[in-house]
């Protein structure tokens, strides 16, 4: 089952809490999540949940790879690795630590188009969250020498995540040649030349540009009273002032106009192909029927190219297709395949190709389309039983535009039809608009 | 499929089951794969962590065949969530034929009395459910996830798999040729190369010593014969635990039984194995050459079982050394100050038969010495000084806070009272472990890390460009 559809799901059945109540801020309330606005510009989400004595709260920046100046690239992420480095008042780790001694968990990620930072505590502890991350919002150090150490344990991370890993390098290559205007080129990581070229002054401009409260997004899910903990959120961020002169980012990709195709070669095991189709992203019209045709093609042992290409065929150990529609701009479908052991990996491809036509030509069985409904639906009901899941999904949805695109979602997946799915494959996954790469293993 | 490429690059994966979930997981990695991956972690990671007055409002029968069944009800959400842990694994199989453990589970659902293998991943898919079956160290587990609303439906299957398989010779071959296709294509990944190497040096001629599906040759030694008895033998009601977590009464879980389970006839309970380990103590370095920026280091040796009276104190003592995340000394000192590696941990595994104690690191080849150095440092001090009061007070804040998060969702219950029973750990163990960690004394850790870690005789496997790392080991 696709995390898309779990993410988007877990919203459409989340108990309606509408409890008639005043609020300090202006707010509304719908499916369970109730929003505020601080005058400086904060958004604040809340999603009431007691099942459990246990909170999440995240802060999203509207910030990634894709808002970084060519030469740069990893910029965002390096700093949101920054972020754990300290201010004048809590020492470098002193956040972390202080969740960890509660019990709690804390990480962040950074992403294309955002950048979220997370703690799940035990819900009366969530004060914690709310005062450290008001600090870091304002008051980040950027020491010269820990920017160099921690530049260093990035690198690192490129070599475990990249440089050594054969499948993740060739889809840092397929990316990168499907993408040549827009900055979705690069990626979130940076190449390595250019973290290495990161300094503080960079840092810190990127930081004052874009982490402000006008620019943020708080989410709170979790045994917790909204109208308390709007409350603490706007004593400690209400004063924080907007950023001005935030350069907007508009990146446009043009229209592909023929196959490109790139080989890597390197020491690896088996042969393996990343095959990528531009296409919008949500809420554009065509991304329901996008979803479902990928959960046709790859939700799970009876989809059709697990049956086809690894069950009947043997021709591959592992076989997918992924629609990524949870992006600020158009991105890509995606198919990878690892060739099974003396298998060729023209034939797997054939093979890849063969699936894509026949669903072109022929609209797929309604059993097929509620089967990937009924998928899509209980994983989001099962989905729900994680507060940090409820909080994740809003999230996303609101770096997309707004947290309310979740409610036409399953709306419009209900509506896809047989021949929707067809005609979606017949206007993306055609020759001329793909990018195909393959990992040809060499032995040392 | 590689979840971290999508497009995430996340901070830290030092700890715990959700920060390491979250590294791994992305949009193209499907809900139940993740939940099932950051559930392994929970189990083998962390299998101790809570806090108190946590009471979970499990229910214990034995069943006239023999079948344990746990139950708790949770009504918040229309879900029932299932757990079957069958007492059998890697210590079961003859060293020539490792693997046949794991083949089982994974053939469970490729062909029934009732049913071939694709209707039964249609039948299940089409309700939106999620079955699975996997081996690890000490018992095979398959699990059930499913609507309410189709409970039945998906009872019946989970029931038809575990009882009527018939490991069809066709399905047979197809599954080894994937499994081995897998097997050569992790080799590809510097870090499974060391652990591999680790557990065979740590372990010797143990059945811990090898992988859990077994190698390219043993499994070529495994016929279908084999899988029907080693499925009669050990698939048996009182060979096994069920747990049962959601929304399902006492009543509707009896009638489920009753009416699937029924025909599970009792047999003989088949003696498990006492594999004698080697305690030998020796350094063993292995230095496997490969094209890689980065060094993938492992030091470690022999741990404990998961019945020795030290475990909380060595959970402790863990905490402070290298599982603690940025909260521990390895993190510390090898990521914060010295910027050499993105994650460095520490691991107790404690198994039913002792486990491993391990360390590892990624880090640029040319730093492996130094990493090494600093590692074998950190080892000696906390064998030699006492922790702080501060360190001390820290983890036991960790390991009995984090109780509550660690059980927040009905199939984290449903694993952990499978696995609690499994390990004989009562049925109040989640309401009694802070007093169990609370009880640890600066002294006691002391003790525990003198006694159970060694900075001299150990296993040190490096995966590396060997050129570049010119290791001085």
């Amino acid at each position: 089952m696709r995390k898309l559809a779990l993410l988007i799901f877990i919203f459409l059945l989340l108990p309606l809490s509408l409890k008639a109540e005043v609020n300090p801020v202006r707010n509304t309330v719908s499916n369970g999540v109730k929003e505020y606005k601080l005058d400086n510009g904060l958004k604040v989400l809340v999603i009431e949940d007691h099942k459990s004595p246990l909170a999440t709260f995240q802060i999203w920046y509207r910030v990634g790879s894709r808002d970084e100046p060519a030469g740069k690239s990893g910029i965002s992420h390096l700093l949101e690795h920054m972020m754990f480095k300290g201010t004048q008042k809590y020492g470098s780790k002193a956040f972390s630590k202080m969740v960890k001694k509660n019990g709690g968990v804390d990480n962040a990620f950074t992403t294309k188009d955002y950048t979220m930072y997370y703690q799940t505590l035990v819900s009366d502890r969530i004060d914690i969250s709310i005062e450290l991350e008001a600090d870091r919002m304002q008051n980040l150090i950027l020491a010269p020498k820990e920017v160099i150490a921690e530049r260093d344990v990035v690198m690192e991370e490129r070599r475990m995540r990249y440089d050594d890993d054969p499948q993740n390098s060739l889809y840092e290559e397929v990316v990168a040649a499907a993408f040549k205007s827009h900055s979705y080129h690069w990626p979130v990581i940076g190449w390595m030349s250019d973290i290495s070229s990161i300094e503080r002054n960079g840092l810190l401009g990127h930081y004052k540009a874009y982490y402000s409260p006008d620019n943020a997004v708080i989410v709170v899910s979790g045994d917790i009273q909204a109208d308390e903990i709007i409350k603490k959120i706007k004593a400690s961020f209400g004063d924080i002032a907007p950023a001005s002169g935030r350069v907007v980012v508009t990146s446009k990709e043009s229209e592909q106009k023929g196959e490109r195709r790139i080989s890597l070669k390197r020491e690896a095991e088996l042969p393996y192909i990343i095959t990528v189709y531009h296409t919008p992203s949500f809420p554009h019209p065509d991304s329901y029927a996008l979803e479902v045709l990928g959960m046709i093609l790859s939700g799970g042992k009876s989809s059709r190219l697990y049956m086809s290409i690894i069950y009947e065929k043997k021709l591959a150990i592992s076989a997918s297709a992924d629609y990524s529609g949870l992006n600020k701009d158009p991105y890509l479908f995606l198919f990878a395949a690892a060739a099974a052991p003396g298998k060729d990996i023209k034939d797997v491809e054939n093979a890849l190709d063969a699936e894509i036509e026949k669903i072109k030509r022929e609209p797929p069985t309604e059993r097929e389309v509620q089967k990937a409904k009924n998928q899509i639906e209980a994983s989001f009901v099962m989905g729900q039983d994680s507060i940090y899941f409820q909080a994740e999904i809003t999230g996303m949805f609101e770096m997309l535009g707004s947290w309310k695109l979740k409610e036409q979602y399953l709306e419009n997946i209900r509506k896809i039809t047989p021949e929707d799915v067809s005609r979606a494959a017949k206007k993306y996954l055609h020759e001329d608009n793909r990018t195909v790469g393959i990992l040809i293993p060499i032995k040392k | 499929m590689k979840g971290s490429r999508e497009q995430r690059s996340s901070r830290a994966s030092a700890s715990g089951g959700e920060q390491q979930s979250l590294v791994q997981k992305s949009l193209t990695t499907g809900l139940l794969r993740y939940w099932a991956a950051g559930l392994i972690l929970l189990f083998t990671v962390h299998c101790s962590l809570f806090t108190s007055a946590y009471a979970l409002d499990a229910n214990k029968k034995m069943l006239p065949n023999g079948l344990t069944v746990l139950h708790a009800e949770k009504h918040n959400l229309p879900i029932v969530m299932i757990t079957l842990i069958v007492k059998a694994g890697p210590l079961d199989e003859l060293k020539e034929k490792a693997g046949l453990a794991n083949l089982t589970a994974e053939l469970l659902d490729e062909g029934t009395k009732n049913r071939k293998s694709a209707e039964i991943s249609e039948e299940i898919e089409f309700i939106g459910a999620g079955l699975g079956a996997s081996a690890g160290s000490d018992y095979t587990t398959v699990t059930l996830s499913v609507l309410k609303k189709d409970i039945e439906k998906g009872f019946e299957i989970f029931s038809d798999i575990i009882l009527n398989p018939v490991f069809p010779q066709e399905e047979l071959e197809r599954k080894r040729e994937l499994i081995k296709g897998s097997l050569k294509q992790r080799e590809e990944d510097p870090s499974f190369l060391a652990e591999r190497s680790f557990k065979k040096e740590a372990f010797g001629e143990h059945p811990y010593g090898r992988l859990v599906e077994g190698s390219a040759e043993t499994l070529s030694e495994i016929t279908r014969e084999d899988l029907l008895r080693f499925h009669s033998k050990y698939f048996i009601p009182n060979n096994a635990i069920l747990s049962v977590v959601g929304d399902l009464t006492p009543a509707e879980l009896n009638s489920l039984i009753k009416k699937y389970l029924d025909s599970w006839k009792m047999a003989e309970l088949p003696e498990r194995k006492i594999h004698p380990m080697s305690e030998e103590k020796t350094k063993k370095v292995v230095k496997i050459d490969r094209d890689v920026t980065q060094a993938s280091i492992i030091i470690g040796h022999l741990g404990i079982s998961r019945d020795n009276p030290d475990y909380y104190a060595v959970s402790v003592m863990n905490y402070i050394l290298g599982s603690g995340g940025f909260a521990s000394r390895l993190m510390q000192k090898i990521r914060d100050e010295m910027g050499l590696a993105y994650d460095v941990s520490s691991f107790f595994a404690p198994n039913k038969e002792k486990g491993l104690f391990q360390i590892e690191v990624q880090t640029k080849n040319e730093s492996a010495n130094t990493a090494i150095e600093e590692i074998l440092k950190q080892i000696e001090k906390i064998r030699k000084e006492k922790v702080s009061g501060e360190e001390l007070s820290g983890a036991k804040a960790y390991l009995t806070g984090s109780f509550p998060r660690r059980l927040d969702t009905s199939r984290k219950i449903a694993d952990f009272l499978a696995t609690a029973e499994f390990y004989n750990l009562g049925l109040d163990y989640a309401e009694k472990y802070p007093s169990y960690i609370e009880a640890v004394t600066k002294e006691d850790v002391l003790r525990a890390a003198g006694k159970y870690l060694d900075a001299e005789n150990f296993a040190l496997i490096v995966v590396a460009n060997q050129k570049k790392a010119e290791l001085k080991y």
